[in-house]
């Protein structure tokens, strides 16, 4: 009897990755068919978009959408700082190696509009964080048939 | 001296404290894996390619407005259009004229390949949903992807998925799928 548990607790101790970040926003991410599975957790920083869940963060205007880095939502008024600095640490606690393939994947809602996806997008591209993922659920083949004749 | 027995361990305890951590990690584990549509960003010092001369039928353009309407090759298309519109552009099978040019180019594994000169020019509003950018860059690479798979199809007898990676590369090269991404436009100025 405890040996299955055993067994199981093994399982789903090396399964598991606790959550590192606690996330400080609502998302709902977009569904897609032609995705790729990212190779390794430590090679990617993640970049959270959406409606905050607590009144008291930090909001970009005008759509009131926060930025999350780490753990905190991104002031607008220091956003490419705290981007850039973002970027640099991500980078720092990488081996050399590591830092050519850390790949920024943006977790956004899929109501954001695109004016946030662009502003991290230019912010990457200057900070030359080239390596870049929307990161996505997973649609399957027969609700993309159905959906292409909802949306028109 | 008579050996004394072993005494036995009592294991009841040790099946809770397992079905303790058990259900822990039950709860805890998230089974979300990491996956999403991968892009590259050119990089910073690439100045927007206006003085490089560009042929028109070379250049496919998209466009996403604020309304998340698709304008492709100048006209207003349905999502699910869009691939089949993608792949007749790269792919150009008939050579017609308004399509892009190929050049045939040697590459490694495969020998002499017709690639396409066609690069897709994809600008979206500020006001464009994510969704729908996510959409549009899932249908642009669906069309790559079925043109990559045919020709790995045609020269490898398999699909490019499961190609070894020297010739997934050879496949890169001969559907390069270039996409350039325009600096958004600024319809409502709310900014």
């Amino acid at each position: 009897m405890s040996d299955i548990i055993f067994t199981f607790l093994f399982f789903f101790m090396i399964i598991t990755n606790i959550r590192q970040t606690e996330s400080k926003v609502k998302f709902t991410m977009p569904n897609a068919t032609e995705i790729r599975k990212l190779e390794k957790k430590q090679l990617v920083a993640t970049i959270y978009i959406g409606a905050p869940i607590s009144a008291n963060e930090n909001t970009l205007p005008p759509g009131k959408i926060s930025v999350q880095l780490n753990d905190q939502t991104v002031k607008q008024e220091n956003f490419s700082k705290d981007v850039r600095d973002f970027i640099a640490t991500e980078k720092e606690s990488r081996n050399e190696e590591d830092k050519q393939k850390l790949t920024f994947s943006i977790k956004a809602d899929k109501d954001v509009q695109m004016r946030y996806i662009n502003q991290i997008k230019t912010e990457l591209r200057r900070n030359n964080a080239l390596k870049i993922n929307y990161a996505t659920g997973k649609k399957s083949e027969i609700a993309t048939i159905n959906n292409a004749s909802n949306i028109y | 001296m008579a050996k004394r027995p072993l005494p036995g361990i009592n294991t009841a305890a040790m099946a809770d404290i397992s079905f303790l951590l058990l259900s822990f990690f039950l709860l805890t584990s998230s089974f979300d894996t990491e996956q999403g549509i991968p892009r590259r960003l050119p990089t910073p010092n690439d100045e927007t390619p206006k003085t490089m001369q560009i042929n028109q039928r070379n250049v496919f353009v998209i466009k996403i407005n604020f309304n998340d309407e698709i304008f492709a090759g100048g006209e207003v298309i349905a999502l699910h259009q869009l691939t089949e519109r993608t792949k007749e552009f790269l792919e150009n099978s008939h050579n017609a004229d308004n399509l892009p040019e190929k050049e045939l180019k040697y590459i490694n594994k495969i020998g002499e390949f017709p690639v396409s000169k066609g690069i897709i020019s994809l600008q979206n509003d500020q006001n464009t949903s994510y969704n729908m950018y996510v959409q549009v860059q899932n249908e642009l690479q669906r069309a790559v992807n079925e043109l990559r798979n045919k020709v790995s199809l045609q020269y490898f007898g398999k699909v490019y998925d499961r190609l070894d990676t020297t010739s997934q590369n050879a496949v890169q090269k001969a559907v390069p799928g270039k996409i350039s991404e325009v600096q958004p436009s600024t319809f409502g100025k709310d900014e």
